[in-house]
């Protein structure tokens, strides 16, 4: 936790701060994804899709968020 | 000629032909394939979203994935853990069950790591998914998977994009005379006469993905391997000839002028 508040936060690999209070549904909307189109990982459990309004983002999350794309 | 549906864990379908949504110039040509060969099931890769570019076009802006059904991969894999975590994710961004499982033993090759791809299926299937499993074309290994809980077995017929075509028809044919699940030829397509060759030899279907996104063009290949596999499929219902060593005349040999 940084003097300001803010959760310092990894998602795909890449550090990010997020500010306090903030919650996975509000995340995914900052980075600009359509939930019911993507699926996460925090610190390697699967978060229902169901739970992403009410889980709040905490410093030294670490975040895998998933989509389909065209494979073999 | 009327109902030839196949069944996969007690889902129906009417086409036979897989195809994967890999290696394409575009979204546009992908879904225009996938339309012309028929498809019903395309198979798809699970990956982290860019997050630094959230706006890139998707592939479920372009195959919709309510009108054909996804079947998530495990492409890249090379252990069952990173498999399993693969279509738990798979299974949250989409709610299917029905999966590919592919593990991997080397980049070389792309053969399956057999030890592993047995260790993920008893998992998978113990977690309530239906695996269907890419794996070696090996009776005794089909044998295993089945009684691990693969919902289809899907052996190669050479490696993962080679386009070298069925290289043993014997134990292709040895796996599907032993399995009690659907059996399809997952990896080696080149072209038609190979996915014919497969459907002849009494597989329940065919998968491929390099063999029509790599042809020059795509779609018209697409359509291809639709006819391809149609006339596979109705030459092994009718039951082909018996071959002979030497040549039997067509036309009768009696009223010789």
């Amino acid at each position: 936790m940084s003097l300001d508040g803010s959760a310092g936060v990894t998602i795909n690999g890449e550090r990010r701060r997020v500010a306090s209070n903030t919650s996975l549904a509000e995340l995914i909307a900052e980075i600009g994804l359509d939930p019911l189109r993507v699926a996460v990982e925090r610190n390697l459990a699967i978060v229902p899709r169901s739970t992403f309004n009410t889980l709040m983002v905490e410093d030294g999350d670490d975040y895998e968020i998933v989509h389909f794309v065209g494979g073999g | 000629m009327a109902n030839d549906n196949w069944t996969v864990a007690g889902r129906s379908f009417t086409s036979r032909l897989i195809v994967g949504t890999g290696k394409y110039k575009s979204f546009e040509e992908n879904a225009a394939a996938v339309a012309a060969s028929g498809a019903e099931i395309v198979t798809v890769a699970v990956r982290r979203v860019n997050i630094s570019d959230p706006g890139q076009p998707l592939l479920m802006d372009h195959i919709d994935p309510r009108k054909v059904t996804y079947l998530p991969n495990t492409a890249g894999c090379f252990t069952a853990e990173d498999a399993i975590r693969t279509l738990r994710l798979a299974r949250e961004a989409g709610g299917w069950d029905l999966v590919k499982l592919e593990v991997l033993g080397e980049a070389r090759t792309l053969y399956p790591n057999m030890r592993e791809t047995l260790r993920a299926t008893e998992i998978l299937a113990g977690e309530g998914f239906l695996p269907m499993v890419y794996c070696v074309d090996d009776p005794i290994a089909a044998k295993q998977l089945e009684e691990a809980g693969a919902v289809a077995i899907m052996p190669l017929g050479a490696p993962i994009g080679s386009g070298l075509g069925l290289q043993n028809r014997v134990t292709i044919r040895l796996i599907i005379e032993g399995a009690s699940v659907p059996v399809l030829v997952d990896a080696g397509v080149g072209t038609a006469s190979d996915a014919a060759v497969a459907m002849e030899l009494g597989c329940d279907g065919v998968l491929m993905n390099t063999a029509i996104a790599e042809a020059k063009d795509p779609i018209m290949m697409a359509t291809a391997m639709k006819a391809a596999v149609e006339a596979g499929r109705l030459a092994y219902r009718a039951g082909r000839m018996a071959k002979r060593m030497y040549a039997d005349p067509s036309s009768p040999l009696a009223g010789l002028i």
